[in-house]
């Protein structure tokens, strides 16, 4: 897994002495040299965002930042790596979650002890399937657990929408998790 | 003939219009003295608009600072004068500010024209901002951040909208006029930019509607969250500054050309929306949050 430093990625792609994700122009500086790394993976790499480094941010540069590489990977001619985002905190979540909300995006956090998380607009389902996956590894629609879900929920068609969002990747034939299985 | 404005003695955001009502009468190029001798009380906003007011003045403005010691001391402590003495002919002698470490001016009268700007006002307020959102707001630690994103926001509407600078002022003071003497956090951030109305055209943003004025242009902006750009992730910053303000039972007014909209929370009795108000270029934000009441009682 690649790691991309997001605190040092500020420093010098920005040139901002500073430890806080504020205003566009920084935003769209940090995402441009992002993706620059982000390019340079092997198809179905995963890189892992680390948000350790940064202070605060505020709405405008969680748009930039985290709306719009999620956008970009999302995008049908998307190169076809994964990210899953690491030392984000209470702090980076009121902006994120705002971002995320307003234009329909989620994301994977994953903590230093392997545990991760679902963040963003997903629903119960989306959110069951996911979770399911992350605690029993590789799986495919037939072996996926009904267990929780609405009555109109289609595991086959979650599965795919996942994968489609980035929220999990393939592995065979099987849907896997970004991370280890906790 | 030179005409005399008189700065009422408490200027704040609505004792304002009165300075600009009379203003209204004189264009740009007439000289005009701004008579600011009997002010005892002035608020971030205050000071920040008297600012941008002298940017709107052709011909250079004369402006008599207050007589009172205490008031003029803090009108220096705040950095008023810093740049009043640029924009205007400012009469008499000024106290030089002082440092102060127990002042609860969180952050100085500030300018900000570029993004960097934004940077360093943010970096800045934090630390301060935390003590007094914790210690005497009795805030949640959480309320510290969003403060700071909030901050981050309306100053970056300068930057992003108003196409000339403009100023920000923070500060902490015991809000007598309302809420019984509590506390209050002020942010006032104002430009004598091109406004709300002018940036949504320059857009081609105008919504489809016969009515277009400035109040209409307001609630596109700062409730319906539509941009100039035509970016679909951009609107989001004064939403999230509105949703800050709802969540800690805060007040926001946004005032530009001649309207002037407001989030309104229980202890306030302004009105939501004012209208025909006297021309003042660019936008004028205003954001008051609250010491928790239940800490109070």
């Amino acid at each position: 897994m690649t790691r991309i430093d997001v605190g040092s990625v500020l420093r010098h792609s920005a040139n901002v002495p500073f430890s806080d994700l504020v205003t566009r122009p920084t935003g769209a500086a940090v995402r441009k040299c992002i993706q620059t790394e982000l390019a340079a993976l092997s198809e179905g790499d995963v890189a892992l965002l680390d948000f350790s480094q940064i202070g605060m941010m505020d709405y405008s540069c969680a748009d930039e930042v985290v709306a719009k590489l999620l956008l970009a990977l999302s995008a049908q001619d998307a190169h076809a790596g994964y990210i899953v985002f690491h030392g984000i905190t209470d702090a980076h979540l009121e902006a994120i979650e705002v971002v995320l909300d307003h234009h329909g995006l989620a994301l994977v956090v994953q903590f230093a002890d392997g545990g991760a998380r679902l963040v963003g607009a997903v629903t119960d389902d989306e959110r069951a399937i996911w979770e399911s996956v992350y605690t029993r590894g590789a799986s495919t629609p037939s072996s996926t657990p009904a267990v929780g879900l609405s009555d109109s929920a289609d595991p086959a068609r979650i599965l795919e929408s996942l994968l489609q969002r980035r929220l999990l990747r393939h592995d065979g034939v099987a849907y896997a998790p970004l991370g280890p299985v906790q | 003939m030179t005409a005399v404005i008189t700065v009422p003695p408490s200027l704040d955001d609505l004792t304002f219009e009165s300075v600009l009502d009379q203003l209204s009468h004189h264009p740009a190029d007439a000289k005009v003295i701004i008579d600011a001798r009997h002010s005892t009380f002035a608020t971030p906003y205050g000071l920040t608009a008297m600012l941008t007011l002298a940017q709107t003045r052709a011909e250079k403005a004369e402006f008599l600072p207050p007589e009172n010691p205490d008031t003029v001391s803090y009108w220096a402590r705040s950095g008023f004068f810093r740049y009043a003495q640029e924009l205007f002919d400012v009469r008499g002698n000024v106290p030089r500010p002082r440092s102060s470490g127990e002042s609860d001016v969180l952050l100085e009268m500030t300018p900000v024209t570029k993004s960097d700007d934004v940077h360093g006002v943010v970096e800045r307020i934090q630390e301060r901002a935390a003590s007094i959102l914790l210690n005497k707001l009795h805030l949640e630690s959480r309320a510290t951040m969003g403060f700071a994103m909030t901050l981050s926001e309306a100053c970056q509407n300068i930057v992003e909208h108003a196409g000339r600078g403009g100023w920000v002022m923070v500060q902490a003071y015991n809000y007598r006029k309302r809420l019984g003497g509590r506390f209050v956090v002020v942010i006032a951030v104002c430009d004598a930019g091109v406004g709300f109305r002018s940036s949504l055209e320059s857009g081609q943003r105008r919504p489809l509607s016969d009515r277009w004025d400035d109040a209409v242009a307001l609630e596109a902006a700062v409730v319906n969250g539509v941009s100039r750009y035509g970016d679909p992730g951009r609107g989001q910053g004064l939403k999230g500054i509105r949703g800050y303000v709802h969540r800690w039972e805060g007040k926001f007014s946004v005032r530009s050309g001649t309207a002037r909209i407001a989030l309104i929370p229980n202890w306030e009795d302004d009105v939501p929306r004012r209208e025909g108000l006297a021309y003042f270029p660019g936008a004028q934000l205003q954001i008051i949050i609250p010491e928790k009441v239940s800490a109070a009682a």
